[in-house]
């Protein structure tokens, strides 16, 4: 007790204090470290720490606008949306998995879960996020996952708005159809994420930008393992802008009953603007079965279909336009002034070219005939006069000037731009030059030539306007959330030939001769009211792609031999509001097979649009005229 | 003694005392942030059991101040014995807790013995040391008890597996062989041999703990598996910045993105809320303890009481190093907890005890 009081200097351990001093050197040395260490984390760092921590606990779930509405020209919808039931599966919900996704299958009827699992998985689905496995259920399949819910652990149905197509196959190559985005897409465009709907065709895949509108979203706090705990903001979605088309609902349902149960193609223009009143090509699809995936047997059957129900043939389908194409000989020869309305050619049912014979597809002949009763009565011996004068580079230089052999313009997706031979691109082409005798058959618009449903609809609409071509349009404008008008297409002249409007006269009056004169081809086309003008035509499908020889043997239906038959018309003859083409595969001769469904389209059209009653000075010049 | 008593509450360490308390209040308050699950949940029943941790550990320290440190000379080697005991005990029925076994399951209480043996290797280590070395300091030959006093519980825990422990357990080893009058050379040459074997160990890893490595040195590597506790934690902390996100602000442990948040993460939770401040405050309380520790050690009574208390100031340091470097992930992932601070228990309450003796190395200076 009594020495309780130690004197410092005197300290028991003296030995230990260098090392004790140099060990708390040290260990203050290493919290100086951490210091350092943690100044660089919180200050030098910490903004891009604070987003990695958001990054982590934030996620954006979007929420897909509304896809914008179509319109026919009168404001009747044609392609809306509609609630429709999806499957989806949280794959770590199921503890085991692939029963689940058997079972999944066999009520849904779905294939590929597993596969689309592990698609999202690869594009970096973080855990718990709902994979889309089953889209557009029918109400069997919906009530099947009800019943069995308890069977699929992490299966649950959600209600999601689908595209919908009002009438089916109603102008489906128009209109189009939309489908998830591929992988490739994905890569493309940055704003789309998976599952999203895209336009992949037609008028959906054009006008993408303004049908899909911005997708709203949510911000969604979520924990380490992903369980949604709350919704942290919410971004409103920006629905699609609507599209107002040019074509008309009930002309269009007119041609598509017109074309119904025939292979080919029909396409309606004002020629005035070039609005496309209506599009028909046959076969189709529905473009309903594309939304939410498309099933793989599906896909196959429409792919490897012999007739193509995909390809759009009024832009992508090429044909021989076989006597439609005398117009454009005719307009050529008259611009030129190699041909005027007295010129005069005897057929004998054939003409000698070259050591062979070029028959005229009246074995007869036609005898003497001057322009009118040539084109009347469509005379190939006729034109192959015309076209021997015209040589072949300048009547590829008037199909161009009409538009035929280059593109068209129309706002659609791998357009065929054809074929109008020259003899620079058969040296291009095949490095050879041209023989005179190969003219002959493009003046009757064989051999090389190859046009589109829609650039022989041009051509009526140019003889109908005096030579404006306009640039095919379907749609009219776009319509903004607000109702107004956000973006619309004015005509658009992509060229313009001046004609003599005695030359087009004489072509106008040939051309309504053809429907309603004594030996025109067309009668069919006809209509009591309306003066229709046209010119028949028939495509040889010999040297086309049906094989000729041994199809004979196959004895499918002799239906494939048949030649393409082909009609191009405007009306009314004055001042005409509409022109067409229409061709029928294997249909026969244009006049039997084609003027019927025109003269049902116009005769529609008329009803709709009654043409101002006749001018009295308007029918003198109508009496007057056959008797030239 | 009656006059000791007076001067037992005249020379109260209150500095250690108070820091302890301010330790445990950090923690306290991480263990909530921890665990917090939004507004509309009760405290979560880890927060209370934390502060009944912490009421026991009270009552220990109390018992360590009270306790004369002297008298643990003679109970040096049979607690040791008991908790190598302990040990083997884990080993043949111990509750598993990912993957390793470390717990006695005594009812209420979880036991970890290797928090225990700490205390323990450090009490037999300071009994042996006890005597002046030779001159020259202590050579290679003097270092066999140690080695093997050092060998048998980091072996037991090592089989656990717990590797953080085990470094522990060399790491104060070595501090106080090295305090204690280790030979110059003979620390030079040990150092040498050390520097040679270490590749060799890599063989006796286990492969996540291989995998920790090669996380540690690249992170990225694999940023959902292995590299993920590093880069969560220094998200957190960095995230934290200057001043913090805010008491129950920190999204980083809320949301779970931290592994082991109440226990070895729990400084990325406090950092994370706290920012550098807070950060800077909990290191300076850690520094001071040391500081604390250190300046006991020096004034000590006599040697022993001045290497037990090198010692348990050892354990602190150590643990603060190696777990807050782990977190800011200067060193590779191994599962140490940050001493007063994580929630636990045995961690709690076997530091608590040490600052007792700690307090009591230092009062009894004046008290004989």
């Amino acid at each position: 007790m009594a020495k309780f009081h130690i004197p410092k200097s005197n300290r028991p351990v003296p030995l230990l204090e260098p090392r004790i001093a140099a060990l708390t050197a040290l260990m203050f040395a290493v919290f100086g470290l951490v210091s350092v260490r943690l100044y660089y984390l919180q200050v030098l760092h910490h903004q891009e720490n604070v987003e990695l921590a958001d990054r982590n606990r934030i996620r954006i779930q979007r929420v897909p606008a509304p896809r914008g509405l179509v319109f026919d020209r009168n404001h009747r919808p044609l392609v809306d949306t509609k609630p429709s039931f999806d499957a989806q599966l949280v794959p770590e919900d199921s503890d085991n998995l692939s029963l689940t996704i058997e079972r999944l299958e066999r009520y849904t009827g779905g294939d590929q879960i597993a596969g689309k699992i592990s698609d999202a998985d690869e594009a970096g689905r973080p855990p718990y996020e709902p994979v889309t496995v089953a889209e557009r259920l029918g109400w069997q399949q919906v009530v099947a996952l009800e019943a069995h819910q308890l069977e699929l652990p992490g299966v649950s149905l959600q209600i999601t708005p689908a595209r919908h197509y009002l009438y089916g196959q109603l102008a489906a190559h128009l209109l189009g159809y939309v489908g998830e985005v591929t992988k490739n897409d994905l890569i493309q465009k940055a704003d789309y994420r998976m599952g999203d709907e895209i336009g992949k065709f037609g008028l959906e895949r054009v006008w993408e930008s303004s049908l899909r509108g911005d997708a709203g979203g949510q911000e969604i706090e979520v924990d380490a393992v992903g369980r949604r705990l709350r919704v942290l903001k919410e971004i409103a979605d920006k629905p699609g802008e609507s599209i107002v088309m040019t074509i008309d609902l009930n002309l269009q349902q007119a041609a598509e009953q017109a074309m119904a149960g025939k292979n080919g193609a029909f396409v309606a223009l004002d020629p005035r603007n070039g609005d496309v009143l209506a599009m028909v090509s046959h076969p189709a699809f529905d473009p309903d079965i594309f939304g939410g995936g498309v099933k793989a047997s599906a896909w196959r059957e429409l792919t490897t279909d012999p007739n193509h129900p995909l390809q759009n043939r009024v832009t992508q389908g090429i044909y021989p336009p076989g006597s439609t194409f005398k117009i454009v000989d005719t307009i050529a020869g008259l611009q030129e002034g190699t041909l005027n309305p007295d010129t005069a050619y005897n057929c004998p049912g054939g003409l000698w070219f070259g050591g062979r014979e070029y028959h005229c597809w009246r074995k007869q002949g036609h005898g003497t005939v001057e322009l009118h009763d040539a084109i009347v009565r469509s005379c190939d011996v006729y034109f192959y006069n015309v076209g021997e004068r015209l040589g072949v580079d300048r009547i590829a230089k008037w199909s161009n000037q009409l538009g035929l052999g280059i593109k068209s313009g129309i706002d659609l997706d791998h357009e065929n731009p054809g074929t109008i031979p020259s003899s620079a691109w058969k040296q291009k082409r095949f490095h050879e030059r041209w023989y005179p005798a190969e003219t002959l058959s493009v003046a009757i618009g064989q051999g090389y030539v190859a046009t589109t449903p829609l650039q022989m609809a041009q051509v009526a609409a140019q003889v109908a306007n005096g030579g404006i071509r306009y640039r095919p349009q379907f749609v009219k404008y776009v319509e903004g959330l607000d109702g107004n008008i956000a973006k619309s297409y004015p005509p658009a002249i992509e060229n313009r030939i001046k004609i003599d409007p005695d030359d087009l006269e004489v072509v106008k009056d040939a051309m309504a001769d053809v429907v309603n004169g004594a030996g025109g081809t067309a009668h069919k086309a006809h209509l009591d009211d309306v003066i229709v003008c046209g010119k028949t035509g028939t495509a040889q499908v010999v040297g086309s792609s049906a094989p000729v020889g041994e199809s004979e043997a196959d004895d499918k239906t002799p239906d494939q031999f048949k030649d393409h038959a082909w009609f191009i018309a405007f009306a009314p003859k004055d001042h005409p509001t509409i022109a067409a083409a229409c061709i029928i595969e294997h249909g026969g001769h244009g006049g039997s097979a084609s003027a019927p469904v025109i003269h049902d389209v116009f005769q529609r059209y008329f009803q709709l649009n009654p043409p101002p009653p006749k001018p009295e000075i308007a029918r003198v010049l109508e009496d007057a005229s056959p008797s030239q | 003694m009656a006059g000791g008593d007076r001067r037992f509450i005249l020379h109260f360490d209150w500095t250690l005392f108070i820091l302890v308390f301010a330790l445990a209040g950090i923690g306290l308050v991480s263990v909530i942030s921890a665990s917090y699950a939004g507004a509309h949940r009760t405290w979560d029943p880890l927060v209370i059991r934390q502060l009944i941790w912490i009421a026991g550990g009270t009552v220990a320290m109390l018992i360590a101040v009270l306790v004369d440190y002297r008298t643990l000379q003679a109970y040096a080697y049979p607690f040791y014995v008991v908790v190598i005991g302990l040990l083997i005990a884990v080993m043949i029925s111990g509750h598993a807790t990912g993957g390793s076994r470390r717990w006695i399951n005594l009812g209420a209480f979880h036991l970890e013995p290797s928090e225990l043996a700490k205390l323990a290797v450090v009490l037999v280590m300071v009994r042996y040391l006890r005597e002046e070395p030779p001159k020259g300091g202590w050579g290679l030959r003097h270092l066999i008890i140690p080695f093997i006093l050092l060998g048998i519980p980091a072996a037991l825990v090592l089989k656990q597996p717990d590797l953080g422990t085990g470094l522990i357990l060399v790491l104060i080893t070595i501090t106080l062989v090295f305090v204690g009058g280790l030979n110059l050379r003979t620390m030079l040459v040990l150092a040498i041999a050390a520097m040679l074997a270490a590749p060799l160990s890599w063989h006796y890893l286990k492969p996540y703990q291989r995998q920790r490595m090669v996380s540690f040195i690249n992170p990225q590597a694999d940023p959902l598996g292995s590299g993920y506790h590093i880069i969560q934690s220094e998200i957190a902390i960095g995230a934290g910045g200057p001043f913090g996100k805010g008491f129950l602000n920190g999204t980083q442990a809320r949301l779970n993105f931290l592994p082991e948040q109440s226990t070895d993460f729990i400084f990325a939770v406090f950092a994370e809320e706290f920012g550098l401040a807070g950060a800077l405050l909990l290191l300076t309380l850690y520094a001071s303890v040391i500081a604390r520790g250190a300046w006991i050690a020096r004034h000590a009574r006599d040697r022993f009481g001045a290497l037990l208390a090198v010692g348990l100031t050892a354990i602190v340091f150590w643990q603060v190093a190696v777990n807050i470097g782990m977190a800011t992930g200067m060193l590779p992932v191994v599962g140490i907890t940050l001493p007063l601070v994580s929630y636990g228990g045995s961690s709690l309450i076997a530091m608590m005890a040490a600052m007792g003796i700690l307090i009591s190395i230092n009062t009894r200076r004046y008290l004989f």
